[in-house]
């Protein structure tokens, strides 16, 4: 693909919250692309890649960034600070990747409390030892002066909960082939879809377009595990027993994990018309299971070990119970 | 201040909404904290309907629909069965009390089944008190 020519660059910033560094890296995907990037559009602010600091960004005028990807969830508060700052500075902020659009694998710790996991981390593991029980405190006295680390949050959040955002890039990470696409589309300044669209995916659910092999007949009467079954790399993973997220997860991915011959776990969020990606999800279970009595039921049941965690993956802050609520 | 408790009822048009009916056509008195949603079978109550009840401020969420083997379109019932169990795992893993869901079969004849079945879910809830989901789910910390 050949740049099409453009007078003035763009300003670009990418930023990580509560992330793993998988979406950055998916930028860095575009591959040679990136010379194109490049050519189109300065850095601004790369935290990965650039030794940008917060005070440059703090120093830009209004509106300075013409396109803001915001990739991991909000956790604690120096996310909500740049994200608010990036709001600020951004003409186009977008909500890049799972754990930006719907709070991602982060999220998850949304089934617990701050609590329970600070006297996890600083009490209880197995290779704790930490008899004064100390736990990092946001600020603390030194001769030196005063020291301070970002407040950790007892909710983790999706962007949309903190700012208010433009566009969503889901995946995780997104396929950079869409990123592309969009980014292109902003370089060359060609029509963008209404503000809060989901875009670079589709609309409809992953089974749509899945290239294994579905009969009308699903019945499941027990789950397995992906290991416990020898995948014949043709039947649709559900007929299999197999829990696939597709028939509630947005297509667009371009199916790399079915393909990988792995069942979806759906990244890509619900589908357009879906509120509530795992409720759809276990409204499709329940009607596949093979059994009419409730013991019978309750056995297959067990066989699901962590309906939250499962169905929710990708996507508990943004559910309709977005937490634990204990 | 004495607590009422708010309670969704989805019941299925066949049987249960019916048996509701009958008891009140036949003078039942029973609780009145009970709302009643007539859907057309209970395998139209989708999880998304009973999370939102509670999201919305359900202290309790009842499903009502015909007994196994009568469900006017075959496979109806026995599909919200498999959701209701479904979704009693999920709630409890988000800290809400299995108590606060309750699925009963009510048949068309069995306007005093539902009116005790009501007065008996209302009294679980009282006992549970108040819901604390709204307040749990509405702000940030």
């Amino acid at each position: 693909m050949v740049m099409e020519t453009k007078k003035t660059k763009l300003n670009l910033a990418i930023y990580w919250g509560a992330a793993c560094g998988g979406c950055c890296v998916s930028v860095l995907d575009v591959h040679e692309l990136l010379f194109d990037v490049v050519a189109a559009a300065d850095l601004v602010f790369w935290p990965i890649a650039l030794d940008t600091k917060y005070k440059d960004v703090e120093m830009m005028p209004d509106g300075f960034i013409d396109l803001a990807l915001y990739n991991g969830a909000v956790r604690n508060s120096e996310n909500e600070h740049i994200a608010k700052l990036l709001r600020k500075k951004s003409k186009i902020l977008v909500a890049y990747g799972s754990c930006s659009h719907l709070g991602g694998i982060p999220g998850l710790a949304n089934l617990s409390s701050k609590e329970a996991l600070f006297s996890r981390v600083y009490e209880e593991t197995e290779s704790t030892v930490n008899p004064l029980k100390v736990r990092p405190v946001p600020e603390y006295e030194v001769p030196e002066g005063n020291l301070e680390i970002p407040v950790f949050y007892n909710d983790v959040r999706a962007l949309k909960d903190v700012v208010d955002v433009d566009f969503f890039i889901p995946g995780c990470p997104p396929q950079t082939e869409r990123l592309v696409e969009v980014f292109m589309a902003i370089a060359n300044s060609r029509p963008l879809p209404p503000k809060g669209s989901v875009i670079g995916a589709g609309e409809k659910a992953q089974c749509d377009d899945c290239s294994r092999k579905k009969t009308e007949n699903k019945k499941i009467s027990r789950f397995y595990r992906p290991w416990e079954v020898e995948d014949d790399g043709v039947t649709c993973f559900m007929e299999q027993g197999v829990i696939c997220m597709g028939p509630a997860t947005r297509s667009g991915c371009g199916h790399r994990c079915i393909n990988g011959n792995s069942p979806c776990r759906g990244c890509y969020g619900p589908t357009a018309d879906a509120i509530d990606p795992g409720a759809k999800m276990m409204s499709a279970i329940a009607s596949v299971i093979d059994e009419k009595d409730p013991e019978g039921i309750e056995q297959v049941l067990e066989g699901l070990v962590d309906p939250a965690g499962t169905f929710y993956r990708f996507s508990l802050p943004s559910a309709i119970i977005r937490r634990n609520i204990k | 201040m004495e607590f009422k408790p708010q309670i969704i009822a989805f019941l299925c048009k066949w049987c249960s909404y019916t048996g509701a009916d009958l008891a009140g056509t036949s003078r039942i008195k029973y609780g009145s904290r009970v709302r009643n949603i007539r859907v057309l079978c209970s395998g139209r109550i989708e999880p998304t309907f009973v999370l939102q009840a509670f999201k919305k401020g359900a202290d309790g969420v009842l499903i009502c629909g015909c007994h196994p083997g009568d469900c006017h379109y075959q496979e109806g019932n026995y599909r919200c069965l498999r959701r209701y169990m479904l979704l009693q795992h999920y709630i409890q893993q988000m800290g809400i009390e299995k108590d606060r869901l309750k699925l009963e079969w009510i048949s068309a004849s069995e306007g005093k089944q539902f009116a005790d079945l009501v007065d008996a879910f209302t009294e679980r809830i009282k006992e549970l008190g108040p819901t604390r989901i709204p307040a749990a789910i509405e702000s940030y910390s």
